[in-house]
């Protein structure tokens, strides 16, 4: 009965697969502690949420609004990243809002990427990124973020995971399109500083090449540390997508709310997609995100700004995670930014050979830990490409934004490892 | 930068009705009667369900299940086997999207490929073409037509001709687009006009993507009628419906493609590619709102029974109106619109090759409140005797 009309297009072919499937259905498990899928397990702040329920009490909210943006949350944006800009954004023109930081990337993929285009992907990335370009028809070039030999063994960072300079110049050619970078990256947690994205804009500049810049995270900065928005180097603006999350913003992942902000040459076309492809966002929750925004932006700068407190909040949740981690004897790659954080399991010396050897090391012992730690992460190699596999396959991704009574099961887990 | 920035597949499909029509409204402070849109409230068991989401534990604003919140996709098919006589699987056999919008979007992505002709059926939602277009589509166009010129126009009266039809499918169909309760026209598909169009399907091996997102709104006693439903069309339909439009709820973009597995997944394999989730209490305030009207499904109670109920009189209403003022309306067995005169033209409902044949007739929305159909009902008023004056 199987019609061949009935078989999938050619753009997503392969593009069935997904690493989430295998692991999400791990979280139904109450009796195993979840560090892997990253979402928060605290709750959203109560201004966000109570913006929400009046929202969605008033008639004309819970109707269409705008669709490549509701007023009251593109203008939002619009002074909050005017700010950081420190440009004048057009709310109308540069800014579009999108169903998560997700449907930016996707929105940004098929306005701007086609066949016969190449696409510069830095691993670790966000798994999303290839089956974007590639059902866009583009080709992924990927480069791996390479471990300073300098670092120290036992205290790494990730500002110690850099890119070759040579071998990033070596991926640009004539057919490179855009660049994909992440910063701070999902899942090392690296902030690139200014003289990275310094590299890459130059480059980016030469070889007229487009810079997509996922920077969901980019609240997420800790100590010591500065975001740096590629989009503000000389050079730059005309040539950048900027993706933005209210999810990671406001730790409400389930709102499904992101933004693209770029120069209205770019961003045109990302509307042309949006209005043929889901036309518009939900108005309440754009509303109360708008709100939100609005009253973040007047405490911007002091500690009691969500974005500031938020940051501070985890940071001590990053320290305490790098601890438990490194008491087991696995070593932690410190995160500059972001709530993911790496771990080396080489030292424990885990003997997995008994599963087979049809997957990366890093897949066998999730699933290990899962069955007899009942502790779940994320493989590291779920976020690289084939050729990068043995450079990553003994590393596994932990969450970290979650309350302190998950962090207590977590610790007592690992602080139990070896009394087996 | 100097090099040609955007993707082929985007061509000519930047313009854009909506966009250019609702800033004029709001430019002018125009009574808008033309995006369809209510402009009363959702009922308030579904506003209260939303609220009593968002206070719920912090799950209720972090991602849920991809395809589909459970709570959602389990009440929907235990909701639509009773109606369609079969078992769906909520798992397999459904599909939540950001509005029907974006379930069309996944339809199209999914499963049209260069060179693929889809047929569709003029008028159209705006949206069929240019998504076909973006699939790298061709889209082969058959136009409703009135069969007769009595002194009140149905849109019963607008049918297709089983020859023309017939003519429309060649070895490239892959799909045929229809929507029941039709948008702009109001059209309702009887049985057996679905039927010739099924046996059409059977016949050529084609898929069916049947738009029922006005299914609940049906007029004088007209049954709504699921193509999916009919002998040898659940394999191959795909169809789509709206939350926003079921619960007067259109702001919060949630829709959903029902179908056989075997095609479903594709649509899936779209959707994680593209938004992955969707928003997660706008979700759960639809399931307990369809957990509702499962229970009092077919009694007065029904927000499915008083909605058509309420919104029979304002067609009425807007339909004396329009008459009053000298203007021929159809009047919609089915759905939120009335073809008559002034708002969205409905030139933009129909292919290049057949728009000057329809350039007269324009889309009227009234589901409205009664001060805004009395707002139009002044305007024309005054507009009628404007022009009289004249002569």
């Amino acid at each position: 009965m199987a019609s061949i009309k009935h078989k999938n297009t050619k753009r997503i072919e392969g593009l069935d697969k997904n690493v989430w499937v295998a692991f999400t259905s791990v979280a139904a498990d109450p009796s195993i502690v979840n560090l892997g899928q990253g979402y928060p397990d605290i709750p959203p702040p109560s201004y966000v949420k109570e913006g929400l329920a009046q929202a969605a009490m008033v008639d004309r909210l819970n109707q269409y609004t705008r669709g490549f943006g509701h007023p009251t949350l593109v203008k939002a944006l619009s002074k909050v990243y005017g700010k950081v800009y420190d440009r004048q954004l057009d709310p109308f023109k540069e800014i579009l809002v999108t169903v998560g930081g997700y449907g930016s990337l996707f929105s940004t993929m098929q306005a701007l990427v086609e066949e016969g285009d190449e696409v510069i992907i830095i691993e670790p990335f966000f798994d999303c990124y290839v089956p974007m370009v590639k059902m866009a028809g583009g080709k992924p070039v990927l480069i791996p973020l390479r471990l300073k030999s300098s670092s120290a063994a036992s205290s790494v960072s990730s500002a110690d995971w850099v890119l070759d300079q040579e071998e990033l110049a070596s991926k640009f050619n004539s057919k490179t399109k855009a660049i994909i970078i992440n910063t701070p990256n999902n899942p090392i947690g690296k902030i690139f500083s200014r003289s990275e994205l310094q590299a890459i804009a130059d480059l980016c500049i030469k070889h007229d090449t487009l810079c997509i810049s996922d920077e969901v995270y980019e609240w997420l900065v800790y100590k010591g540390h500065e975001h740096v928005k590629i989009a503000t180097l000389p050079g730059m603006w005309d040539r950048t997508i900027t993706i933005g999350s209210a999810g990671k913003t406001f730790s409400v992942t389930g709102w499904k709310l992101g933004w693209s902000i770029g120069p209205e040459h770019l961003i045109k076309h990302l509307q042309t997609v949006m209005q043929n492809s889901l036309y518009t966002c939900p108005t309440p929750l754009q509303e109360a995100v708008g709100q939100g925004l609005l009253r973040d932006f007047e405490l911007m700068g002091k500690p009691d700004c969500y974005f500031t407190s938020l940051a501070l909040e985890l940071e001590g949740k990053r320290d305490r995670m790098a601890a438990m981690l490194r008491q087991t004897g696995m070593t932690p790659v410190v995160p500059e930014g972001g709530y993911f954080m790496i771990a080396d399991v080489t030292a424990l010396n885990q003997d997995l050979s008994h599963m087979g050897d049809d997957e990366p090391y890093d897949y066998k012992f999730v699933k290990w830990m899962i069955k007899e730690k009942k502790l779940a992460s994320i493989p590291v190699t779920a976020f690289v490409g084939e050729d990068s596999v043995k450079q990553f396959e003994k590393y596994i991704r932990l969450c970290f934004i979650k309350q302190e009574s998950t962090l207590d099961a977590a610790e007592a887990i690992l602080k139990s490892w070896n009394k087996d | 930068m100097s090099r040609k920035l955007h993707a082929r597949r985007i061509e000519g499909i930047d313009k854009n009705i909506w966009v250019e029509l609702t800033q004029l409204a709001a430019d002018y402070k125009a009574v808008n009667l033309g995006q369809g849109f209510p402009d009363f409230s959702p009922p308030s068991f579904v506003q209260e369900a939303f609220c009593k989401a968002l206070n719920e534990g912090f799950s209720m604003h972090q991602y849920t299940r991809a395809f589909g919140h459970p709570n959602l996709v389990k009440i929907l098919a235990k909701f639509f086997s009773r109606i369609v006589g079969r078992e769906i699987d909520p798992m397999e056999d459904i599909l939540v999207s950001v509005g029907a919008y974006q379930a069309l979007f996944c339809t199209f992505q999914a499963l049209i490929d260069e060179g693929d002709e889809v047929i569709i059926v003029e008028p159209f939602f705006d949206c069929y073409q240019p998504m076909v277009m973006m699939a790298g589509g061709t889209a082969i166009y058959v136009p409703l037509k009135p069969v007769c010129c009595g002194p009140v126009l149905s849109s019963a009266d607008w049918v297709l001709s089983p020859e023309e039809l017939a003519s429309k499918f060649s070895p490239r169909t892959k799909a045929i687009v229809i929507n029941t309760p039709n948008n702009p026209l109001g059209k309702v598909y009887k049985r057996k006009e679905l039927q010739m169009i099924a046996d059409l399907c059977i016949k050529h091996d084609v898929i069916c993507i049947s738009d029922e997102v006005y299914e609940w709104l049906t007029y004088d006693g007209t049954k709504h009628v699921k193509i999916a439903s009919l002998p040898g069309m659940w394999e191959r339909t795909v169809t789509i419906g709206s939350a926003g439009k079921t619960f007067s709820a259109t702001g919060w973009k949630v829709g959903w493609a029902m179908g056989s597995e075997h095609i479903l997944k594709h649509l899936k394999t779209v959707h994680q590619n593209s938004v992955y989730h969707c928003a997660t209490a706008a979700q759960e305030a639809v399931a307990v709102g369809f957990q509702r009207e499962y229970d009092v499904f077919g009694t007065e109670e029904s927000y499915f029974h008083q909605l058509p109920i309420h919104l029979h009189e304002k067609r009425l209403r807007l339909a004396d109106c329009l008459k009053s003022v000298g203007l021929k309306p159809i009047l919609p067995q089915g759905g939120y619109f009335m073809i008559g005169l002034a708002t969205i033209p409905v030139s933009a409902f129909y292919s290049p090759e057949h728009r000057n044949e329809f350039q007269k007739y324009i889309r009227f929305c009234f589901v409205k409140e009664d001060s805004t159909l009395q707002a139009a009902e002044d305007i024309l008023r005054q507009w009628s005797d404007g022009k009289l004056k004249k002569f």
